[in-house]
């Protein structure tokens, strides 16, 4: 089959468009490095833009030696932590009985879960809510209001719909409860997909912030994330601990901030590889029936 | 007779309920914990919506204290701001739909035309990588991008045009806005399609090679109808999402220099409700908004069930 001269013009320009797609997605992420090893100078100058110029390591070390930044870091680590495991477990606790076809009521349980993702409380009802319940300034008004995704737990049942009756009917005739099946036969079947959602939702908890904004008033409990939006907001007060005098926050501003950027997604591309894999199989899976 | 046999019924029907309850009580006893979860945070601040009818004093009943009626609805129906912020909303969302809905279809379409395995992987993991980013790192990415000595200003210097302001300027945060979305969400929003293109039957490609289809006749006439469906479903979804335009990303974008046009419903209600307290009457907007959404993905799926019949449910 010979290609006309129009495909192959098509093929040059296909390869060119995507290149520069990739330069583009690349290009922030690869500036903001840059700048993070870069001197001041050079980035007030705009002369930093793929490659370090002036190459330092000072605000690294100033960061890091900055307990209000370490304090906050670990708050993430612990919420994303915690987050995680209570999104996993209730998602798993949904899933497994309206994956069940003869579960009664399955059909309005479904709608029951679904109906929250087209509609919701609203910013302010759900505020007065989890600060009446006193929530306010601990981990729960951050890890419970939110703990499930209906989007992920449809994606978890469709998987668990997938796996043989058989299985399960022999672990019935052997006297299995239905904790037993779920624990012994389903469970380990499902770690593809217990890996997917474990990424999906540590992923989710490690890069929110606005929960924290509303509810949390107490610096000692803010994730890194507030840390961050503060200093890219101007709010440099935040950083004023040791090293960091005043003059140069001022004077280091830029690199402060390319350096805590650079620190905080640090995690996420530490999985990514691991999570491209499974995230674009989770994603799909669930994509196969609705 | 009739109710006779209705009652008999409905008694046979709670008696089969109640055996199948009793049979399959783990079950559930699992699903009962989400169900009371969701009834607690997300079914509570449904009905905590009545506060946009009643007076709220923050400490009290989350209910509210006494009917007002629709007093907060016309208060925001003579605000000048709200009218502001609801077009704000709408030609952002717009934008969206028809910048940031087709753009991965199209990018989609032209990976699949990469018969190198390497470059293809090399090109999708570099373009998923942005949805992983907290809005916060992005909007940071932003920032120091824009900034006055940031390398787009550079650029813009080093070919002699004037260095811009770009996050103080109203007329420039639509173009931001929908070129950060873009960015965040091309390689991410073209998963599913590349999902549907390796589900598209290859044989039909053979025949329509030997009736002498070229490459883009195959597009038009196999790819694009195979992949219809998922991009019907998405549609929906996306209109039914139409209002909620990236909340949290425009709260860090913005600033008052450009809340002109980019200040949008949920952050008004965010301004009006949690800055200054004025809990019944932010949550009258954020009523208002909610209802549209709905109405629209109801609407979206019956449309869409009618006449292409997909639907989400």
């Amino acid at each position: 089959m010979k290609e006309s001269w129009q495909y192959k013009i098509f093929k040059v320009f296909n390869v060119a468009v995507l290149l520069l797609v990739v330069f583009i997605t690349l290009f922030p992420f690869v500036n903001i490095v840059a700048q993070s090893f870069s001197s001041e100078a050079y980035i007030n100058a705009g002369e930093v833009s793929l490659w370090p110029k002036g190459f330092n390591i000072e605000t690294y070390k100033v960061i890091m030696s900055d307990e209000v930044f370490w304090l906050n870091y670990k708050n993430t680590v612990v919420y994303t932590i915690v987050g995680t495991l209570i999104s996993l477990i209730l998602s798993t606790m949904i899933a497994y009985p309206l994956s069940k076809t003869r579960l009664k009521g399955r059909k309005f349980l479904t709608l029951f879960f679904v109906f929250t993702m087209f509609f919701n409380g609203g910013l302010i009802p759900n505020y007065v809510l989890v600060t009446s319940l006193g929530l306010g300034n601990s981990i729960w008004a951050i890890v419970l209001p939110n703990a499930i995704s209906v989007f992920n737990m449809l994606i978890m049942r469709t998987f668990f719909e997938n796996i043989p009756d058989e299985l399960e009917e022999a672990a019935i005739m052997d006297g299995s409860s239905t904790f037993g099946i779920l624990f012994r036969i389903v469970l380990p079947l499902s770690k593809p997909i217990i890996a997917t959602m474990f990424l999906f939702y540590a992923v989710t908890h490690w890069n929110s912030w606005f929960q924290a904004f509303i509810y949390f008033t107490e610096k000692d409990l803010f994730p890194v994330s507030i840390y961050l939006r503060n200093m890219i907001k101007g709010a440099e007060a935040t950083v004023g601990t040791g090293a960091t005098s005043a003059d140069n926050l001022v004077q280091i501003s830029a690199n402060i901030k390319s350096v805590t950027m650079v620190l905080t997604v640090i995690p996420i591309l530490m999985v990514y590889p691991y999570i491209q894999k499974y995230f674009v199989s989770g994603v799909m899976l669930g994509s196969v029936k609705g | 007779m009739e109710g006779v046999s209705k009652l008999k019924q409905n008694q046979k029907l709670k008696n089969s309920l109640w055996r199948s309850i009793k049979k399959d009580w783990q079950l559930y006893a699992l699903i009962g914990l989400p169900v009371i979860y969701l009834i607690i945070f997300k079914y509570v601040p449904m009905i905590g919506n009545i506060i946009a009818f009643r007076r709220f004093i923050p400490g009290g009943n989350i209910f509210g204290e006494q009917w007002v009626g629709l007093q907060y609805f016309k208060m925001f129906l003579n605000d000048p701001t709200f009218y502001n912020v609801f077009a704000n909303t709408f030609i952002l969302a717009f934008l969206l739909l028809v910048i940031t809905f087709p753009a991965p279809i199209i990018f989609a379409l032209l990976l699949n035309e990469l018969k190198n395995r390497m470059f293809k992987r090399f090109v999708q993991t570099a373009s998923y990588l942005p949805h992983f980013f907290s809005v916060v790192v992005v909007a940071g990415m932003v920032f120091e991008l824009l900034a006055l000595n940031g390398p787009v200003n550079s650029l813009l210097a080093g070919i002699g045009f004037d260095k811009i302001s770009f996050m103080q300027l109203p007329e420039w945060f639509r173009t931001i806005f929908v070129s950060v979305d873009l960015w965040q969400t091309l390689g991410w929003g073209a998963i599913l399609y590349l999902a549907a293109l390796t589900g598209i039957n290859q044989e039909l490609y053979e025949a329509a090679r030997i009736d002498g289809a070229n490459r883009w006749k195959q597009t038009i006439y196999i790819t694009i109808p195979g992949i219809l469906p998922t991009i019907v479903v998405l549609l929906i979804l996306n209109i039914g999402n139409f209002l909620q335009i990236g909340f949290e990303k425009v709260l860090l974008l913005y600033n008052p220099l450009t809340y002109e046009t980019a200040d949008v419903i949920a952050t008004y209600v965010y301004r009006v409700g949690l800055e200054s307290g004025s809990f019944s009457y932010g949550t009258a907007i954020g009523l208002f908004e909610s209802i549209i959404g709905l109405v629209l993905v109801l609407g979206a799926n019956y449309l869409s069930r009618r006449i292409t019949d997909n639907s989400l449910w």
